[in-house]
């Protein structure tokens, strides 16, 4: 059987090899347009296969040859691969749905020939994120995809734009400062950022130089997910962007976030010192993002605050530091980027149709149109939590495992969880009742929705339903994702098999010419 | 084993260009708060210098001995680091060039969103104006109030069979 570590690379190299191909080919959108399509197909089928091979042991790949803590790895286990196979397909629909929109609004809207480039970089930059073993290459990926969202976010330079955009690109510059002055702090005092290594030589660290790091890391990694207080910057900067734009911004970048806190957590600081105060800001970034996104009266912003709100859910899961919550937080990770990035895209197609998003102004959309309602009502009940979608399975699973912890703290959080569930379901049903069942109080412009568009999110909101319908298999997969993140040695073991190296050429085996 | 007694001008400078850039990033106008990214990134590099050690001879086998080699490995993530702000660089300048053209002045704007929440939140008005509480009509709070009871009687029945309030 030849070996199929020569996977693990091509998530990043397919889009960035497609995203220069793009660049060169600037003047011709149709050769654009199918480079894109093909590459990020690609990287789906090729997450999906690493999705079936990592399950079996994690896949590592030490690029160049050369070995592991010097030379940096790049790491398929199964966290990985499911969190790359959802982000692919997510990036694919959102790709084939911003299509069917510049076909439909004519290229000369929007500057085409940046958008292509653009979005394969951020796509690369994601996959870098998710896959790197390595602290400073997960750096860099972070760099790659903010690099690209500030483009997307500023794309066109409108004056609202812009606004929205120098409150983003401020906040993510300090958070990547933060981040950078962590992983120096992390080379002093350990001598590696090999993620591997680092969790053998951690623990020989002095407690309190280990408890700074942990802090620095989360602080950086919590600005990137959207924690509260750390927050404040994603509500008003993510409604301004293009429809797609915004929703894969929603989907995925808070989640590479996420992303980092498990694999930190789990991996680097496996005695969860800091989970009391990871579960009072699980609790208040639940709670304020719910309580903001009442007030709002737009779906978009009302959207972004609901966004916040269950950033939430995922980080009390990983603060409950058991096998339990973290099957049901990778879980909830799926299931929210799926549906969040279904919701901003149907909050896309309602301003297509209508003209606006603003609550005031739209009504009667259920009988106007009733595809768009299908569409909107289905990921709305399934975030909000209702049985039998995805969420509910979610938040039970999260939940079911509060109480089996059982602290005070942790069974606060199943009530603050129940309750954000409640409100979310009354800020969608109000929008709900705004947007759908309200007598219009003007003449809505009814814009014809090309079925391009409509295509993806569709598919996306049946993909949302299929995590409900394979919840059993997917359930068990997080199951043994978690597991594996608990033991830890599959990961060491895997990227440092004699438990100093990696495979490929190392210093010590190479010749010294004198 | 290296020497890992940080060089106290370097501490002492580091510091200094993190005070002045978190000052700096503080500030509302954009070119500020880029000189103040400038000067963070900056500080980041130099804390990398410290994370390698003391410093020795080019670390190239052959050249020295392996003992008094300096530390490749952050000079090499300070060399990615550097590239990156610069980029970051580009990019905030530009930005803060498109404000200015677009504005007069490339200051960090407030959210209109969020003003008009405060102000909604000021003057104790509802975020969301609903038919039942715009018309002097009876409100559904009143409505639900009023009786209703069928088994009375005394509640008149309208032509089409509904309840007369």
């Amino acid at each position: 059987m030849s070996d199929p570590v020569w996977l693990v690379p091509l998530p990043v190299v397919v889009p960035l090899l497609a995203s220069g191909l793009t660049l060169a080919l600037y003047r011709r959108p149709q050769a654009q347009r199918a480079i894109s399509v093909v590459a990020l197909s690609i990287v789906l089928a090729v997450s999906a296969t690493l999705l079936v091979l990592a399950d079996a042991g994690p896949l590592v790949i030490d690029i160049g040859g050369w070995a592991a803590p010097v030379g940096i790895d790049l790491v398929a286990d199964r966290l990985s691969a499911l969190m790359l196979t959802v982000s692919s397909a997510v990036t694919l629909c959102v790709l084939l749905y911003s299509l069917a929109q510049g076909e439909a609004d004519g290229d000369e809207v929007a500057p085409v020939s940046i958008y292509h480039p653009t979005y394969l970089v951020l796509v690369a930059g994601v996959a870098n994120a998710f896959l790197s073993g390595d602290l400073f290459n997960l750096y860099v990926g972070f760099e790659i995809l903010l690099a690209a969202s500030y483009v997307l976010l500023t794309l066109g330079g409108t004056g609202e734009r812009i606004r929205a955009g120098s409150i983003y690109v401020v906040v993510a510059l300090l958070s990547s400062v933060l981040f950078l002055v962590a992983i120096a702090l992390v080379y002093a005092s350990t001598g590696t950022v090999n993620l591997a290594q680092l969790a053998v030589r951690l623990p020989q660290v002095d407690p309190d130089v280990r408890l700074l790091l942990q802090v620095m890391l989360l602080l950086a990694f919590g600005i990137k997910a959207a924690i509260f207080p750390l927050s404040a910057w994603l509500p008003d900067s993510y409604p301004t962007a293009p429809a797609p734009v915004t929703a894969v911004f929603a989907g995925l970048l808070t989640k590479v976030g996420v992303y980092a806190i498990i694999r930190t957590q789990t991996l680097l600081f496996p005695d969860g010192r800091l989970d009391d105060v990871l579960m009072w800001a699980a609790l208040a970034t639940m709670v304020v993002g719910i309580l903001g996104a009442v007030a709002q009266d737009d779906i978009k912003r009302l959207l972004s605050f609901t966004l916040v709100s269950h950033i939430g859910f995922m980080i009390f899961g990983i603060a409950l530091s058991s096998h339990l919550g973290w099957t049901a937080a990778i879980y909830y990770v799926v299931h929210h980027i799926t549906v969040q990035t279904a919701l901003f895209l149907v909050a896309g197609l309602i301003e297509r149709w209508g003209g606006t998003t603003s609550l005031d102004r739209l009504g009667g959309l259920a009988k106007l149109a009733p595809v768009l309602a299908i569409l909107f009502f289905v990921p709305a009940m399934n975030l909000a939590g209702v049985p039998p979608l995805s969420g509910f399975l979610g938040k039970v699973g999260l939940l079911q495992a509060g109480v089996a912890v059982g602290t005070p703290l942790a069974l606060v959080l199943v009530v603050g969880s129940a309750l954000t569930s409640l409100l979310t379901l009354y800020a969608l049903i109000k929008a709900w009742n705004k947007a759908f069942w309200q007598t219009p109080p003007a003449e809505l412009p009814a814009t014809h929705i090309p079925l391009g568009m409509v295509g993806p999110t569709a598919a996306l909101v049946a993909f949302g339903l299929a995590l409900t319908v394979f919840a059993g298999p997917l359930y068990a997969y997080t199951g043994r994702a978690a597991t594996a993140l608990q033991e830890r040695t599959p990961y060491i073991d895997a990227v440092l098999p004699d438990g100093l190296r990696g495979e490929g050429v190392s210093a010590d085996l190479a010749e010294v010419t004198p | 084993m290296i020497d890992m007694s940080p060089n106290l001008v370097l501490v002492v400078v580091i510091a200094a260009l993190f005070t002045v850039g978190v000052y700096l990033l503080l500030e509302r106008s954009l070119s500020r708060v880029l000189v103040g990214v400038i000067l963070l990134g900056n500080g980041a590099n130099l804390l990398f210098l410290v994370a390698g050690g003391a410093a020795g001879r080019p670390p190239i086998l052959g050249q020295a001995p392996v003992a008094e080699m300096s530390d490749p490995l952050p000079q090499a993530m300070v060399l990615t680091a550097i590239v990156i702000t610069l980029g970051m660089t580009a990019f905030l300048l530009a930005m803060a060039y498109r404000s200015w053209q677009l504005h007069g002045h490339d200051e960090v704007q407030d959210d209109v969103e969020d003003r008009r929440i405060a102000r909604l939140a000021a003057r104790d008005e509802r975020a969301f104006l609903d038919t039942d509480t715009e018309e002097s009509m009876a409100s559904l709070d009143e409505e639900a109030a009023e009786s209703r009871d069928e088994t009375s009687g005394v509640v008149p029945v309208a032509p089409d069979g509904g309840t007369v309030p």
